[in-house]
């Protein structure tokens, strides 16, 4: 197909954005604004589609087609367009709540299916729209309007959600980090089958300092590891620690800055079983991880399904009274 | 014609019913569907009635395991499946037993003499054998040892006991083709598709076949065979179907009608999976199949699609239909065309799943949240799943809203001969042409039908978005305005209410006015009919329509029912239509209320018909 260019002001719609003064959702518009742009299709052939939550506004404020649908089923409804028209670029914008509690069936069975659409979970670790409630990803003990106590469920972790559902391509990024997180959405763009990236975003009202620490420029060359596939696992203000697998077991390695130890993981984003252990890292312990944590190859659902058409031969220009006859039709006259 | 030997009196009838009775293990739903095949290519009208346990395999020769196929066949319009068997075929002693008090006296029983032994017997509850100890002689009984015979026409088949054992429905079957005169190259037919890739079965299956027949033939057991005559029907070319195969071939045959892809998202649930089945064969028909991960992705991906510009279906049944009914709020505030096909079934709950009933009307005509109108249509016999499918399918994009198609278990299992219609006789889906881009709003509307226009994903100038958020008239911006609000509310209304066009005027069977006016809807119509037939034969006052818009309901029915006395609403539930009449126009029908999971017979409306006119 003909490469069509347009840039990340193409795709800026004219809508007055509604979200918090100081969300980091604006942040992770003009990511995908820019990555959108890369993917070289002509305009009308990207959907952006949305389930219900803040991060859910999001068709409002892209200028493309756009399907804001309810609570949890953006998957579901999205795997209804790509499948029927798999030219589409379909885009999945959810939530922490609306993509792993009430949407948690629709997101697991998309990536088990591997179906081409790129899932953009923006996880601030509570349910804003609706005021302030504990979401599936928020921290063990927060105090929230509905955990006043605290919580008592262990939250999800997504991206390892999503690696351990065997995930073609998941990613981690962080709002604020706007060169990395747009480039994790470049390759999600040109991913075929399910790309799933988690972002960190924090949310004015209720977590607003849910994730400063890792953006903290004192400490966040420490508390934070980007991976990336071939290189060494490596991190720390000076460069100077790095991960090294024990057998199954995660240990850190402090060096002298410079040389980095042969015995220090390189990273594959090709191997599953690293991605599992790498996206459990949590601090204190570990770093947390950001970056493709997995990127495979593996036929998506919409080719699978246009092969077998292609296999059987398609016969839909066939009369209409051939189409509806059996194999025991009879005539009477 | 099979040529008898010997001198055997062929009487002809005109028509007969015969209930293909054993364990659910038996394979009686295949040799009832394929008697029922046999019949239709012989040129009879026929009407059937699988019933069936929800049970896979219940336990063998238990009471709950028995399967049941009913079939009734003739040589004019065959209406019913009938309501009380003329011949039952009991596989086993179970079968006997739950259906000895559904034929009269004087009926044909034939059994399989060999599976009476003393523990079957047991668990069927008898204490002596019945063919033995006289209980059944008022009945014409003909014991066959059908296991032995099997076993000796596949004797040097190299076959296992099991095997053997599972061919002898197969035997009967011959005995039956032979009974009945009808042709066994359908079956045949069968046969050979169906073990291709065995053809040592294939062989048993066909020499089991020609044995029974050949048996029946040879034996002088029968003392009569029958032939039914044809029935005269409407030149063309034929095929038997049953309301979920009609379904299906509406929905493809809607989208080829409107030159558009076909999407059908399902999730399976009896007894509507085989609308899922039948399009998974038709993959290469420019249908796409979609097996969700539950009802409501099903929903929700044909909401996808239809956005997308796919004819769009769903189907479900009753605890489906719940799941799916949010997304269909959605469907109707985003104005997207979406056919559903709610097989009901016995609820609340997983209830009765295999059997009949008509009890989600008020679900799919009011259960949703807020004021959320759509159109809700009812089909009437198993080939009529096709008509009313279709139709509904046209009115969805014409009206660009949610159509519902109530079949039930009753219509969906059932088959009938189903004329195979020509393009020419089908009806137009002209959508009217979109306006240019720039001219292009989202929620602009047709003077006419209120309908928006249909663009999607993929066509070029016409990107917008829609969703669940109330709409501002026209550009479809997300308005949270009060005056807003009501006028769409309003216009989403009106644009169902419009529908009302489309409905032809009201069809009487029977006289235009009088005493008593039974008015039916859905799967109620063969008995409904056939019940007001007789009850005219005899001279009763009393005539009969059959509803097929559920919403919006059509113009002329008030007018229609206010022209008889009295009004009588037969239908498999506690009174949902009633209820909706009473409410539409304080109208006092009076009810005929089944729910038993098995569909109303004539007998029982002609029995109410009869109580209330001679009431008067």
């Amino acid at each position: 197909m003909e490469h069509t260019k347009l840039t990340a002001k193409d795709f800026a719609s004219t809508l007055p954005v509604k979200w918090c003064p100081g969300c980091g959702d604006f942040a992770i518009l003009n990511q995908i604004q820019k990555a959108m742009a890369g993917m070289g299709l002509p305009h009308e052939k990207y959907t952006v589609i949305s389930g219900i939550g803040c991060s859910s506004r999001f068709p409002y404020y892209v200028n493309t087609y756009g399907f804001h649908s309810i609570h949890g089923r953006a998957c579901a409804i999205a795997s209804g367009v790509k499948l029927s028209n798999p030219e589409l670029a379909v885009w999945v914008i959810t939530g922490d709540g609306d993509g792993l509690s009430i949407g948690g069936n629709h997101m697991m069975h998309s990536i088990r299916r591997n179906i081409g659409l790129k899932i953009v979970l923006f996880n601030n670790r509570i349910y804003a729209l609706t005021k302030g409630q504990a979401s599936p990803t928020t921290l063990m003990g927060a105090k929230t309007k509905s955990s006043p106590m605290g919580t008592i469920d262990y939250p999800f972790n997504p991206a390892r959600f999503a690696v351990g559902l065997d995930c073609t391509f998941v990613a981690r990024g962080i709002d604020t980090d706007m060169a990395g997180t747009t480039a994790l959405l470049e390759r999600a763009a040109a991913h075929k089958g399910t790309a799933f990236v988690e972002i960190l975003q924090k949310c004015v009202p209720f977590t607003d300092k849910e994730f400063d620490v890792l953006k903290d420029p004192e400490n966040k060359d420490d508390l934070l590891i980007r991976v990336e596939h071939g290189k060494p696992l490596v991190f720390g203000k000076n460069r100077n620690k790095g991960i090294v697998f024990n057998g199954l077991k995660a240990e850190i390695l402090e060096f002298k800055s410079g040389g980095v130890p042969s015995e220090v993981a390189v990273y594959d984003e090709t191997n599953a079983e690293m991605a599992y252990l790498i996206s459990g890292f949590q601090p204190p312990e570990f770093p947390l991880p950001i970056g493709v944590f997995r990127s495979a190859e593996k036929p998506s659902y919409e080719e699978l399904y246009y092969a077998q058409v292609a296999a059987i031969g398609d016969t839909r220009d066939n009369e209409l009274e051939t189409l509806l006859s059996g194999p025991d039709a009879w005539e009477t006259k | 014609m099979i040529k008898s030997s010997k001198k055997i009196k062929v009487s002809e009838l005109a028509s007969i019913t015969i209930r293909f009775a054993g364990d659910s293990g038996d394979g009686i739903q295949l040799v009832g569907s394929q008697f029922a095949n046999a019949t239709a290519i012989a040129g009879n009208d026929l009407s059937t009635l699988p019933d069936y346990p929800a049970e896979i395999r219940a336990p063998a020769g238990s009471l709950g395991g028995v399967s049941g196929f009913q079939i009734s066949f003739g040589d004019e319009s065959v209406l019913t499946p009938g309501t009380r068997p003329d011949v039952l075929i009991a596989m086993n002693p179970a079968a006997l037993a739950v259906n000895i008090k559904n034929i009269d006296k004087g009926s044909v029983i034939i059994t399989n003499s060999d599976v009476f032994t003393p523990a079957a017997l047991e668990k069927a509850g008898y204490s002596a054998n019945p063919l033995e100890d006289g209980t059944l002689s008022n009945y014409r009984v003909i014991a066959i040892p059908v296991s032995a015979l099997t076993e000796s026409a596949l004797k040097d088949s190299g076959l296992t006991k099991s095997q053997i054992a599972k061919c002898k429905n197969f035997y009967m079957l011959g005995i039956m083709y032979w009974m009945y005169d009808l042709p066994l190259e359908p079956t045949l037919n069968w046969i050979n598709t169906k073990f291709k890739k065995s053809p040592e079965l294939a062989e048993a299956n066909r020499k089991v076949l020609m044995a029974g027949r050949n048996y029946a033939d040879a034996t002088e057991i029968f003392d009569a065979r029958f032939q039914i005559k044809k029935s005269p029907v409407a030149a063309g070319k034929y095929r038997n179907l049953t309301g979920n195969e009609a379904a299906a071939y509406a929905l493809i045959t809607a989208a080829k009608l409107l030159k558009r892809k076909l999407f059908y998202g399902s999730y399976p649930i009896t007894p509507a999976s085989e609308i899922l089945q039948t399009l998974a064969k038709h993959k290469a028909n420019d249908v796409v199949v979609y097996q969700a991960e539950d009802e409501i992705a099903a929903v929700c991906a044909s909401i996808g699609a239809s956005f997308a510009g796919c004819m769009s279906a769903t189907g479900t049944s009753g605890p489906g239909l719940s799941l799916k009914i949010e997304a269909l709020g959605l469907a109707v505030i985003a104005e997207l065309p979406l056919v559903v096909v709610n097989v009901q079934r016995g609820g609340p709950s997983t209830g009765l799943p295999t059997k009949t009933e008509q009890s989600d009307l008020l679900q799919a005509v009011y259960g949703r949240h807020g004021e959320s109108p759509l159109v809700v249509m009812a089909a009437s016999s198993p080939a009529d799943c096709f008509n009313t499918t279709l139709e509904a399918a046209r009115i969805a994009v014409k009206y660009m809203t949610p159509v519902i198609v109530l079949s039930n278990a009753y219509l969906s299992n059932g088959s009938e001969p189903f004329r195979i219609p020509k393009l020419s006789e089908l009806p137009k889906f002209a959508l009217p042409p979109l306006p240019e881009p720039e001219n292009y709003k989202p929620y602009m509307r047709d003077h006419d039908t209120l309908a928006r226009p249909w663009a999607g994903p993929g066509m070029k100038g016409y990107e917008h978005r829609t969703g669940g958020l109330e709409k501002a008239e026209g550009s479809g911006a997300i308005s949270y305005d009060a005056e807003n609000h009501e006028k769409m509310t309003k216009l989403r209304d009106e644009k169902v209410a419009r529908v009302v066009r489309e409905i032809p005027p009201v069809r009487i069977h029977g006289a235009e006015e009088g005493e008593l006016l039974v008015v039916g809807w859905g799967s109620t119509f063969g008995a409904i009919t056939q019940a007001v037939s007789e009850a005219r034969a005899t001279g009763l006052n009393v005539s009969a329509i059959h509803v097929r818009f559920m919403n919006p309901l059509p113009a002329d029915l008030g007018t229609v029912m206010r022209r008889f006395r009295k009004v009588l609403v037969p239908e498999e539930n506690t009174g949902q239509f009633r209820m909706m009449l009473r409410s539409a126009y304080a109208l006092e029908p009076i009810g005929l209320n089944k729910v038993q999971g098995q569909p109303l017979n004539s007998e029982e409306v002609l029995g109410k018909i009869k109580e209330i006119l001679r009431g008067n």
